[in-house]
């Protein structure tokens, strides 16, 4: 297989562009700081930690708003620890609900140690095997047009799994207070009063 | 041991009165009636986890979006979500769940038997307040306070249902 030649970054910037008023969670590590490096918002919710389950929050949030869309951003070490809840949003197949891995065969922030997506397994494969109506494994410059499309507009669940290149990159830092990006999630999305009282 | 179709709808009931509209499970016997009820139910959803952890992250998610979800499991799946619990300390999410205990009164498994001991020290170690159950006219009134104290002071509640009030199994 061709190395990759896809950079993180400039793919999130070109699908985000049709993000809209779409939720969005990232998984710890590179995919929040790519998400933040977006620009900060209170739409984003970033996990620093919780390793293995960003999907999963992304499932109950698309549960909690069916009417909105639902886009997790994770990379490859994290979906494959949280592999069995590809198994769990497949069975439930919540239709506003994207997950998008950026996949640079990689566990970037530990060191660059490999991971399995660069030794057999494929994480798109998985989650068709697993259910999802519509997924996708990006290699080119050509597919990233399609990107966009898949994960804000495309009948989810959705799995988007990008090939990338092993980069550094600067870190785009989001506030890390778990606390304050929930609640500043909630009163964004439900308004102040029903996010803040109990 | 105690009647579970009358404690267990008594419990369902409660939790659906209490605004609950999302349910996740690993089943056990215990839960039974609880999750055919929630399962029965249109007016709430019900999702099968694969394992437990993914009900803790996807009950932060819940609350991210709105509604209130429990988790519903065995003593075994409460290893399972030590790490996936940061989530709920870090955001001060309110977190429910309700474990049907082995290992601890009357096991006949004894590969139950260490997870049962640890379930306790585990949850509090990571911040879960843990409130034990052993009577079935305890059941909903407890699920109530796990429900107060969850959403109004913040933080993860584990109401552990003993195996006084569920029963030991032999295997």
């Amino acid at each position: 297989m061709s190395s990759p030649t896809l950079h993180r970054r400039a793919v999130l910037k070109t699908a985000f562009a049709k993000r809209g008023d779409a939720l969005a969670v990232s998984g710890l590590g590179s995919a929040t700081w790519d998400l933040a490096s977006l620009g900060d918002r209170a739409d984003n919710f970033y996990l620093w930690g919780a390793m293995g389950n960003a999907a999963m929050i992304g499932l109950g949030l698309a549960i909690a708003q069916p009417e909105r869309r639902v886009v997790v951003v994770t990379g490859d070490g994290e979906m494959l620890m949280g592999l069995t809840a590809m198994t769990t949003i497949g069975a439930r197949r919540p239709a506003n609900l994207a997950i998008c891995v950026l996949d640079n065969e990689r566990y970037t922030e530990t060191g660059r140690q490999p991971t399995a997506t660069g030794m057999g397994t494929d994480l798109a494969a998985v989650a068709a095997a697993c259910g999802f109506p519509k997924t996708a494994l990006i290699r080119g410059e050509a597919e990233i047009g399609t990107l966009g499309a898949l994960l804000f507009e495309a009948a989810g669940p959705i799995m988007a799994v990008v090939k990338v290149v092993d980069e550094d990159l600067p870190m785009a830092v989001p506030p890390r207070d778990g606390g304050y990006l929930k609640t500043r999630f909630r009163i964004g999305l439900l308004g102040e009063t029903a996010a803040t009282l109990p | 041991m105690s009647d579970q179709t009358i404690w267990g709808n008594d419990l369902y009931d409660t939790l659906v009165e209490e605004g609950v509209t999302l349910f996740s499970y690993v089943p056990d016997g215990g839960h039974k009636v609880m999750i055919q009820r929630s399962l029965d139910d249109p007016r709430v959803r019900s999702v099968p986890l694969t394992t437990e952890e993914e009900g803790v992250a996807m009950a932060a998610g819940a609350h991210l979006g709105g509604i209130k979800a429990v988790l519903l499991m065995q003593s075994s799946g409460a290893g399972n979500c030590i790490n996936m619990l940061s989530l709920v300390a870090n955001g001060q999410f309110p977190f429910v769940c309700f474990v049907t205990m082995r290992g601890t009164f009357g096991e006949e498994n004894p590969w139950q038997v260490p997870m049962g001991l640890a379930v306790r020290p585990a949850l509090e170690s990571i911040g879960v307040v843990c409130l034990p159950v052993e009577r079935p006219d305890e059941v909903a009134m407890t699920a109530r306070a796990a429900l107060a104290m969850a959403y109004k002071s913040r933080c993860g509640v584990a109401v552990l249902l003993s195996q006084k009030l569920i029963g030991a199994k032999a295997f």
